[in-house]
């Protein structure tokens, strides 16, 4: 199990957690898993996240690996200037 | 409207055209000449980015009508390098990355040049109130007036 | 994506300063920009606009401008695509009005003639009948309880019950207890910030040159930041398949992330389709500033705890940003990159998105950072001075490093934010001896900088020189850049590097360039791109000296026995291995297509000292130093402008520029007479730093520098002028009114 944190923001969403445990071995695993375990995430996903695995920032790609040690930061699609 | 029939002189050459009475100098050199170094950033006269001279004196064309061109003398960026042969200042325009964009850069070329024209040895606060009629929005200034203080000296040195 | 081939040292061209590829374009006027480009028949056209804040479109009554000679088109949005939902919706609602005119400037029709001066005759004479409403333009106005609503349900499910309809997204992070944060603390300081919308301020205007045919099929010339991104969104507004679009995208004169959207291009395509004719759209400067950018305005609360020894202890932020009539003010990274520099033990964030009748926000420059930075430091550096404590030292004692547990969730990797404090230490601007009536100040600020999708192609000609393809604008001179990296790779001189960048029809989807990504992305696919052309060439060597491919290695521009075991061949030049390639297996083209994820973070410091005349009110910038990590600068003298150009955009914003609103809820300085962005005379010389701290997630270490150069600067104008003027400053712009007004209030005490 992965133990992804949410942004404070989601827990109304989450069933009031900030932490959830989905079962993933990637990126896009752990987003399915997380609509899965608590469905009000879904707007907010769809809407873009970015997922941040041991401190790298990934910010679309569904196919980056996750282990079940790795700490997993859900944050908002990043967007530049 | 009838047009106005201008005969002028651009970049050296002899030019005619025909223009609406309202079309300024830049909509001139632009849409009808295809002189399209000159650039519109605001048409107010704020940016500079227009920038040519008439009869030697920096203007902003798009102060200026087309009309108004009859019988003098228009110096655009495209007249400013001889043939393969940049100006100093566009070589050196080149060198210290005095450009980022490249938007404004033809407008500043043509005021330092008619700067230097009057004043080969300027300091750099005449360099900078010189320019502040021309905006840049890249760079900060900085490489601009570098390579403008350092031209200068260049170009004394060989005259 | 493997890395294992990263290389930090040994460069022979990274790092070195050539001329810019485009440079001879761009210094003889040759360069062609969005509206330098005509095509025969072509038309030109004129968007008609709200002068009203906020209006129900009643009628809109064309007859008399479509009877005039010369007009041949008119378009409303009854002319596009129907059916869209989400952003689409959005930006169709933002680029062409629906039933409501949201803000000053909103496009309601648009009309296309043979000529400019036709297209603005007929536009006058398109009659619009407009039912006034209500309307707000103030970030903390329009969350008020009686405030007009802007949209009904326009909020998304992140919003908690009881707010405004006007708040549209929330956002809330952070970690520990902040009240037993704050319970530690020696001092607490707690204050309220504003700053002004600002704009992107390009030179160049939105220019496009458009064509539809009867058959679907259309062309589309323009300056965009991202041509795939325009051809994504053109094709859904105007209801045609992606792949019919093709777009170009012209050089760009100026985006800083106002480039990033749509405005005036499906309006183009629109008149085209409508009139089957090419055409022309050029905005005006005053649309510009009206219907395009502008930068979100804040409404914000810091609170800060800090010990005597400068430890901080707990700090909060609260931060309201209005974004115009749609929901996507960059709050989130208002909030995210606030504390950021900060090892926190206990922080917490909460953002508000907020509409008002204002046109819709785009990305300027590290959205939502600068004004985060203004607010954090301002109160950092107000502890600073109560306590007693230098500035940079308190910064050091608690800046985020590897390790760190960031403000906003995860751990921070390798980061140079250290570094560019003890750079800025060292340096001989923090100890100079101040002028009296000169404050200095300091800041820090962070981005956290994007990879994205990126494709790029490196294809080989016979004589051994190569054509780099890539799909990012180059805005500030990136074709240099990415010819560095490609020569490095390549081992050929850096002028035999062709560098274009192509259409859409002719590489994969490229992102934006946004997020700081273009040398940081493009360039990382450039590297790989250039080691898979490497690899063939490699190959092909090898079959030619019929040993295996692993037993090549490239060299100086050379394939070579890759030891004394591989055999005894002579040095085999890239020239000579392509001379034959079309009879050894064809061309060779070397490839990169993905979504580059390492894009690391950066930081700066930046100091500045300033001079306030009390008189006037009017501050002047004497002195300034930007200390920035670049992970590592591929063309340093490209890097320093980016910095050099941030800090000036950020002394801009923190005293001159602002969007003026009247009663009315008209914008009352849409020209660069009335909005002054900084001219060479009110600015110094800007003096830079590069910091190498490399980011693991490139080949060469590579950070972007686009934009984290424009967020300390609002901090650290504020906080010299706050010295030097002896009274806080805590709205920006600090324009001479506003200093006056503040020196006055402290005078009457």
């Amino acid at each position: 199990m992965v133990e992804v944190n949410l942004w404070s923001g989601l827990r109304a969403l989450a069933d009031g957690k900030d932490k959830v445990e989905v079962e993933a071995a990637t990126v896009g695993e752990v987003l399915e898993g997380l609509v899965m375990a608590h469905p009000g995430l879904q707007d907010a996903i769809d809407a873009g996240v970015s997922v941040a695995v041991d401190g790298r920032v990934i910010a679309s790609s569904l196919t980056e690996p996750v282990q079940p040690d790795s700490e997993v930061f859900l944050m908002q699609r990043l967007k530049g200037g | 409207m009838s047009k106005i029939h201008v005969t002028t002189t651009i970049n050296g050459d002899e030019v005619e055209y025909l223009c609406d009475p309202r079309e300024t100098m830049l909509d001139v050199l632009r849409d009808r000449l295809g002189l399209t170094g000159a650039k519109e950033g605001c048409g107010t006269g704020d940016c500079g980015a227009c920038s040519v001279t008439l009869d030697g004196r920096l203007v902003c064309s798009c102060l200026m009508l087309g009309a108004e061109a009859d019988g003098h003398e228009i110096t655009t960026i495209e007249g400013m390098a001889t043939g393969e042969e940049l100006h100093p200042l566009q070589q050196k325009f080149i060198e210290y990355a005095a450009l980022q964009c490249g938007i404004c850069t033809p407008g500043i070329l043509v005021a330092t040049k008619a700067l230097l024209e009057k004043n080969p040895d300027p300091t750099e606060t005449e360099v900078r109130y010189w320019l502040a009629g021309n905006l840049c929005r890249c760079t900060g200034y900085d490489k601009i007036i570098r390579a403008v203080m350092d031209t200068a000296a260049d170009m004394r040195e060989a005259s | 994506m493997a890395l294992d081939d990263r290389k930090t040292s040994g460069f022979t061209q990274v790092g070195t300063r050539p001329n810019r590829p485009d440079g001879l374009d761009k210094v003889t006027g040759r360069a062609r920009f969005g509206a330098d480009v005509t095509a025969p028949g072509m038309l030109f056209a004129t968007i008609v606009r709200s002068p009203h804040a906020h209006a129900r479109i009643k009628k809109i009554d064309s007859s008399k401008a479509e009877a005039l000679a010369g007009v041949k088109g008119v378009v409303t949005r009854a002319d596009f695509a129907t059916g869209l939902t989400g952003e689409n919706w959005n930006i169709l609602e933002n680029v062409m009005a629906g039933d409501t005119a949201l803000y000053d400037g909103h496009a309601v029709a648009a009309v296309a003639a043979t000529s400019a001066l036709i297209a603005r005759d007929a536009a006058k004479l398109i009659e619009v009948e407009y039912e006034i409403l209500p309307h707000v333009t103030d970030v903390d106005a329009a969350m008020a309880d009686n405030a007009p609503v802007i949209r009904e349900g326009a909020a998304d499910k992140s919003v908690p019950e009881g707010m405004h309809p006007n708040v549209v997204r929330y956002h809330e992070s952070g970690h520990g207890d902040v009240d037993a944060g704050f319970a530690e603390a020696d001092l607490v300081i707690e204050d309220h910030f504003r700053t002004e919308a600002t704009h992107q301020g390009y030179i160049e205007p939105h220019a496009c040159l458009a064509t539809l045919g009867g058959d679907g099929k259309g062309e589309l010339w323009c300056c965009t930041q991202g041509h795939w991104n325009v051809q994504k969104i053109c094709a859904a507004l105007l209801g045609i398949e992606t792949a019919n679009l093709r777009v170009t995208a012209s050089e760009i004169g100026g985006g800083f992330g106002g480039k990033t959207a749509v405005f005036i291009e499906p309006v183009a395509l629109a008149l085209a389709r409508k009139t089957n004719k090419p055409v022309k759209l050029v905005m005006p400067r005053p649309d510009v500033f009206k219907a395009t950018g502008p930068t979100a305005s804040t409404s914000m609360d810091i609170k800060i705890g800090m010990k005597k020894d400068g430890t901080i202890t707990a700090a909060q932020g609260v931060f309201r940003l209005q974004g115009g009539a749609f929901p996507g003010a960059p709050m989130e990274f208002t909030a995210m990159c606030a504390f950021a520099p900060y090892a926190l033990k206990h922080v917490h964030q909460v953002g508000y998105d907020v509409i008002t009748n204002r046109p819709k926000q785009a990305a300027y420059r590290a959205p939502g950072s600068p004004m985060a930075a203004f607010a954090v430091e301002s109160v950092i550096d107000e502890l600073c001075r109560k306590l007693e404590l230098d500035p940079i030292e308190t910064r050091l004692k608690n800046a985020s490093k590897k390790g760190t547990k960031a403000s906003f969730g995860p751990m921070f990797d390798q980061i140079g934010l250290v570094e560019t404090l003890e750079a800025a230490k060292a340096h001989p601007h923090y100890s100079a001896p101040l002028k009296p009536g000169q404050g200095r100040g300091i800041s820090c600020g962070f981005w956290f900088n994007h990879g994205g999708e990126t494709a790029v192609t490196l294809a080989l000609s016979e004589d051994g020189t190569a054509q780099l393809a890539v799909g990012t604008p180059d805005i500030g001179g990136s074709r240099a850049s990415m010819a560095l990296m490609a020569a490095e790779e390549l081992g050929i001189p850096y002028e035999n590097i062709r560098v274009t960048i192509a259409d859409t029809a002719t590489l994969g989807y490229n992102e934006v360039s946004h997020g700081s990504r273009v040398t940081y992305a493009s360039g990382l696919a450039t590297i790989e791109a250039a080691r898979d052309a490497v690899g063939k060439l490699c190959a092909r060597a090898a079959a030619k000296w019929g040993i295996p491919e692993d037993a090549v290695k490239w060299e100086n521009g050379c394939a070579v026995p890759s030891g004394p075991n591989a055999g005894d061949f002579d040095p085999m030049p890239i020239a000579e291995i392509t001379k034959r390639m079309g009879a050894t297996g064809g061309p060779i083209v070397g490839h990169f297509e993905a979504t580059p994820e390492g894009a690391g973070v950066s930081f700066a410091t930046h100091i500045v000292d300033a001079e306030v005349d009390p008189e006037t009110g009017k501050t002047s910038v004497v002195r300034y130093t930007v200390v920035q990590d670049a992970g590592k600068a591929i063309h340093p003298t490209y890097v320093e402008g980016q910095y050099q150009g941030g800090a000036a955009q950020g002394i801009g914003w923190a005293l001159n520029e602002e969007y003026i609103y009247g009663d009315d809820g008209r914008l009352q300085n849409a020209v660069f007479l009335d909005y002054r962005i900084p001219v060479a005379s009110d600015l110094p010389m800007i003096d830079t730093v590069i910091v190498e701290v490399p980011n693991p997630g490139h080949p060469y270490g590579v950070r972007g520098v686009g934009e984290t150069s424009i967020c300390p600067p609002l901090a650290a104008i504020a906080n010299a002028v706050s010295a030097a003027a002896g009274v806080r400053l805590r709205e920006l712009p600090m324009s001479p009114p506003r200093i006056l007004a503040a020196l006055e209030r402290q005078r009457d005490g």
